[in-house]
Order: structure tokens, then sequence, then C-alpha cells
């Protein structure tokens, strides 16, 4: 048994974090939809979920025995084969590209073994190729769903949907192309610790400000990719009823949702690490004193949920909030205390705030923005998006070539 | 047998599986499918060999986009189960001698390799990323060029002929 460990340890590993990953990224995703729900009701003036547990908390959970326990009905006239096929496709794809992310700069020592953050090897080095090739295949889960399902209207949503896909397609890939020729890398973390190659310029080293128009044209293509509004037209409930899903019930709808939640994820993932430093500090690295910046956000929030539990109305609330509370102030406080943690948490820290800054910013859009029309975001597309991140191509390989021969930069 | 060996015949007979496939599923759609099974399976066989670049460009450019608008097409034309004419008299006959000649050819070549496949796998040189841009954009930029010109014109001709029928 021993010897079985130590021969197959890598496997074993690997096999945890898969396990590990896919646990925190569903339960993620089930309180995304509590955030989103509560972060468009307030943009609405309304409360959102407020009734199942405290501040509707466990409102992620009561869907979820709903979405198991709902008759799941398979319309006649379908083809079998291809419509069992879609969701399994759609979410099998969103979550395999999560798997490419790599979360932190350090490994964790174990038992002699360096273990990273993300599932993938930090030296692939194909990373971003890679994940455009997973993400390029997700158009077959929605676009056969469509077709599979024997009815009109998601018939018209999965064909919306690829020509979509195709046409956002390539803004999203030569929008990078700047990014990547930064830093000469294909790699994820090298496009990272290209952007800290002065540390002392903290925030203004971060490729967002040499890019601004790539990444403009980025999260343009990327929010169109993952069909949310303001491009959601293949699931546009106004016109198609629900677009590619309208015949998909119980947990096959669900697998679609999760798909959608998961791929805002990595797209969020994406953007923080190619334009917004990954897991950088925004400040210089000689200020070590920004490293109890976790501890200073988590104790007072922590505090905040204390205080805001023991007044709640519900006795329930009232256990349950100042356990939480007492869970995250205490996180705050090990912090302080354990320097060699704290230190190690700083890339992962500051990687899950930027993604969360990208996933509000997804439901600020759905509470502001209206949707386009079709012909509008396909002339979007096509006549602006596409020929700007081809400009933008141009004008940084044009400036990079300029470094090269006068300043004799790189 | 060692563990690239063991990827490599269950890419290989996937490859074929869905080659064979692609010819007997009646239905357009399944075609297609069985078609994607078969790039993701070379883009498996590429990743083998050490090309990472070519297995991750195979998968973007054939599984994502091309066959994205196979797929498109066939939904939007809607086009169902195919239905089979008598068998051309041509077809028979030179198609075999087609098959035979096609057979002769990969077997010949099989027999006057000298490498072994793991020696194949080895040799992971030319496959980079960088050995990939350094012969299109050093080595052979002019055939590179003249190639994306003729894509262009190719390109140009398409929207010309498509847009000829609203005057």
């Amino acid at each position: 048994m021993n010897a079985f460990l130590t021969t197959n340890a890598e496997l074993i590993i690997t096999l945890v974090k898969i396990v590990l990953l896919l646990f925190i990224v569903l339960t993620v995703n089930a309180y995304l939809t509590w955030f989103e729900r509560k972060v468009v009701a307030h943009m609405q003036s309304r409360w959102g979920p407020h009734r199942v547990g405290p501040h509707g908390l466990l409102q992620p959970l009561a869907d979820g025995v709903k979405f198991l326990f709902k008759e799941d009905p398979t319309p006649a006239g379908v083809d079998k084969f291809v419509y069992y096929l879609a969701p399994l496709l759609a979410l099998a794809l969103a979550l395999t590209s999560l798997a490419l992310i790599p979360f932190g700069p350090d490994p964790i020592k174990l038992f002699g073994h360096d273990i990273y953050l993300g599932i993938a090897p930090p030296d692939v080095n194909i990373g971003i190729l890679a994940l455009f090739a997973i993400t390029a295949m997700g158009v077959y889960g929605v676009a056969l769903a469509g077709w599979s399902s024997n009815s009109k209207y998601p018939l018209l949503g999965g064909l919306r949907s690829s020509a979509q896909m195709i046409s956002y397609e390539l803004a999203l890939t030569m929008s990078v192309v700047g990014v990547l020729l930064m830093a000469g890398s294909f790699n994820l973390k090298k496009i990272i610790e290209a952007q800290a190659h002065h540390p002392e310029w903290g925030i203004f080293g971060w490729n967002i400000w040499p890019q601004l128009l790539g990444f403009f044209c980025f999260f343009v293509a990327a929010v169109a990719e993952t069909n949310r509004v303001p491009f959601d037209l293949p699931e546009a409930e106004s016109e198609l009823v629900a677009g590619f899903h309208t015949e998909y019930a119980s947990f096959k709808f669900a697998m679609f949702f999760i798909a959608e939640y998961t791929s805002m994820i990595t797209v969020s993932c994406l953007c923080s690490i190619m334009f917004f430093g990954g897991w950088l500090s925004p400040f210089p690295a000689s200020w070590t004193f920004t490293h109890y910046l976790p501890s200073a956000i988590l104790l007072p929030f922590g505090l905040w949920v204390i205080w805001d539990g023991i007044r709640y109305e519900t006795i329930f609330g009232r256990i349950i909030l100042p356990g939480v509370g007492t869970a995250i102030a205490g996180l705050g406080a090990v912090l302080i205390l354990l320097p060699g943690v704290n230190l190690f948490i700083q890339g992962p820290f500051w990687l899950l705030s930027k993604i969360l800054v990208f996933l509000f910013v997804y439901v600020w859009m759905r509470g502001t923005l209206p949707r386009f029309r079709y012909d509008q975001l396909m002339a979007f597309g096509w006549k602006l998006l596409l020929p700007l991140s081809i400009v933008n191509v141009i004008a940084t390989s044009f400036i990079i070539l300029a470094k090269m021969t006068w300043w004799g930069a790189q | 047998m060692t563990a690239p060996l063991v990827v490599f015949f269950v890419l290989a007979a996937l490859a074929v599986i869905g080659a064979v496939s692609l010819i007997f599923q009646k239905h357009p759609i399944h075609s297609a499918l069985s078609l994607i099974v078969v790039m993701i399976a070379l883009a498996g066989l590429y990743l083998l060999l050490g090309a990472e670049f070519v297995a991750a460009v195979q998968i973007i450019v054939y599984g994502g986009a091309i066959m994205v608008l196979f797929v498109f097409v066939i939904m939007l034309l809607n086009a169902g189960i195919e239905e089979h004419t008598s068998v051309s008299k041509m077809a028979g006959p030179p198609g075999l001698l087609l098959v035979l000649a096609l057979a002769g050819l990969v077997a010949a070549t099989i027999v006057r390799s000298t490498d072994s496949i793991e020696r194949t796998l080895q040799s992971g040189d030319m496959s980079s990323t960088m050995g990939i841009s350094n012969m299109v954009f050093k080595d052979f930029v002019y055939p590179f060029e003249l190639t994306s010109f003729l894509i262009l014109v190719a390109v140009l001709g398409a929207t010309v002929l498509a847009q000829r029928e609203k005057s």
C-alpha cells in the first residue's frame, strides 16, 4: 500500500485536487446565483431572496434540491443521444477549462511534494491556447441542445448561439495577442510574471495600461462567448421562451445553468490573469504592511456579521450568523498570528478579489444594460471589435519592435 | 506497453471508429459529430508527439471553428436523414482501385520507416511554438505570405459571389 502511494503520488494528488476544485466551484456557483439575485434585486430596489435562511443564504440549497426532485420529462421526437449529450458536453467543457487556471504562485509543501494551487502543472506551455480550445468546443453544448430538442425556439436559440460564438471568437483570440506579445509566452504563469517585471510599480506594471484596447475587446467578446447580458440572445426570453434550453427540465437544465456560471468564473479568472496581474498585489513589493490587508478586511467583516446576526429577526439567524461571523473574524485573526500562512495567502487573496470584482461587473451589467438586437450584435462584433483588436495587435507589435531597435530593451 | 503507447492506441482507435461512423451514420448531424471525434483524436495524437501548438490549433480551428460552421449549416438548412440513391456504376471499380493504391502506399511507408514509435515520440524539437514560428516567419516566409494572399483572394471571391444575387 505504501509503495503504491509513493509511486502514484502525483496521480493521487491530482485526483484529490480535482475533487476539491469541483466541490469549491459548485459551491461558489450556487452562491453566485444568490449573489446575482441579491445584487440585481438591490439595484432594482427589491430585497431579493430573504425567506430561506438568514438573508436568503440557504436559497441555493433549496434551489439545488428543487432541481434534483423536479420531474424530468423527455419531449417526444427529440434526438435522444444528442439531447442527453448536450448538457453533459456543456458542463464538462466548462468545468475542464478551470483546470488550467493557476490560482497561486507558490506550491504547498506536503509529504515532500510540491502541491501547486490549480490542477494543471504550472508549466503548461500552451496554457491560454488550450483554454481557448476548450471554450471553442463549448459552442456544441448550446448548438446541439437547440438542434436535438426538435422544437422551433430551441433551434433558433442554437442557431443564434453558434453564429454569435463564431463571430466573437475571432475578436476574443485577436484581443489577447497583444498580451501574448508582451509576455512572449502562452504560459499563464509567465504572463503573470511578465507583469511583475518592475516589482516597485505595483498596479502600474499590469497589462491593463498598455493593453486597454485589448482588454475592452477581450471583455466584450468574452461576455458574448458566455451568452450573458447584453449578449444573451440565444436565450432571449422575450423572443424565444428560454432559447436553447426550453425543452430541458430538472437537472439537465441545471447543468446548462452551472455551465454558464462556471464559464463566467473562467472568464473572470482570465481577465484578472491576463490584464490585471493575476495574483500580483496592486501595491509596490516593498510595502510589506499591505500583507495585513486580508486580515484588515476579514476581521471587521466578521465582527459586522456578528453584530448583524445578534439583532436578526429569526432565532435561526441569531444562532447561525454570529457563528459564521466568528469563523470569518477568527480566520482574519489567525492570518495575523501566522505570518507564514499570511504570506502564502497573499497571491490567492488578490486573485480571488479580482475574480470577485469581475463577477460583480457581470451582475452589474445584467442589472444595467438592455439586450442587443441581433443585427446590432453581428455589426458590433465584425465591424467594431474585430478591427479594433487587429489595430491593437499591430500597434503593440510596432511599439515592441521600436523598443527593441531604438532602446534595446527586452 | 508503455503509457504513451497505450494512449496512442486508444486515440488511434477513436479516430478510426469516428471516421467509420462518419460514413455510416444516417443523419448529417451525427456524421458531423463523428468528424469532431476524429479531429479531437488527431489533436490528442499531435499532443502525444509533443506538438502542443499544432494540437491546440487543430482543436481551435477544426474542432471549434470549421465544425461549428458545418453544424450551423446543417441546422440552418434543417437537413434530414439522407436519401440513398442507386449506387453509381462508375464508383465501384475505380474506387476499389484507389483504396488498394492508398493501402499499398501506407503499407510501404510503414515497412520502409525505421523509426520506432518511442523514438518518434521523443523528437519534439520542430514542433514547439517557437520552432513553428521560426519556420513560418523566417525560413518559409514567402510561401506563407503567398498562401495567405491566396486565401484572401478566395474570401473576396466568395463575398462577391454571395452578393451578386442582390442586384
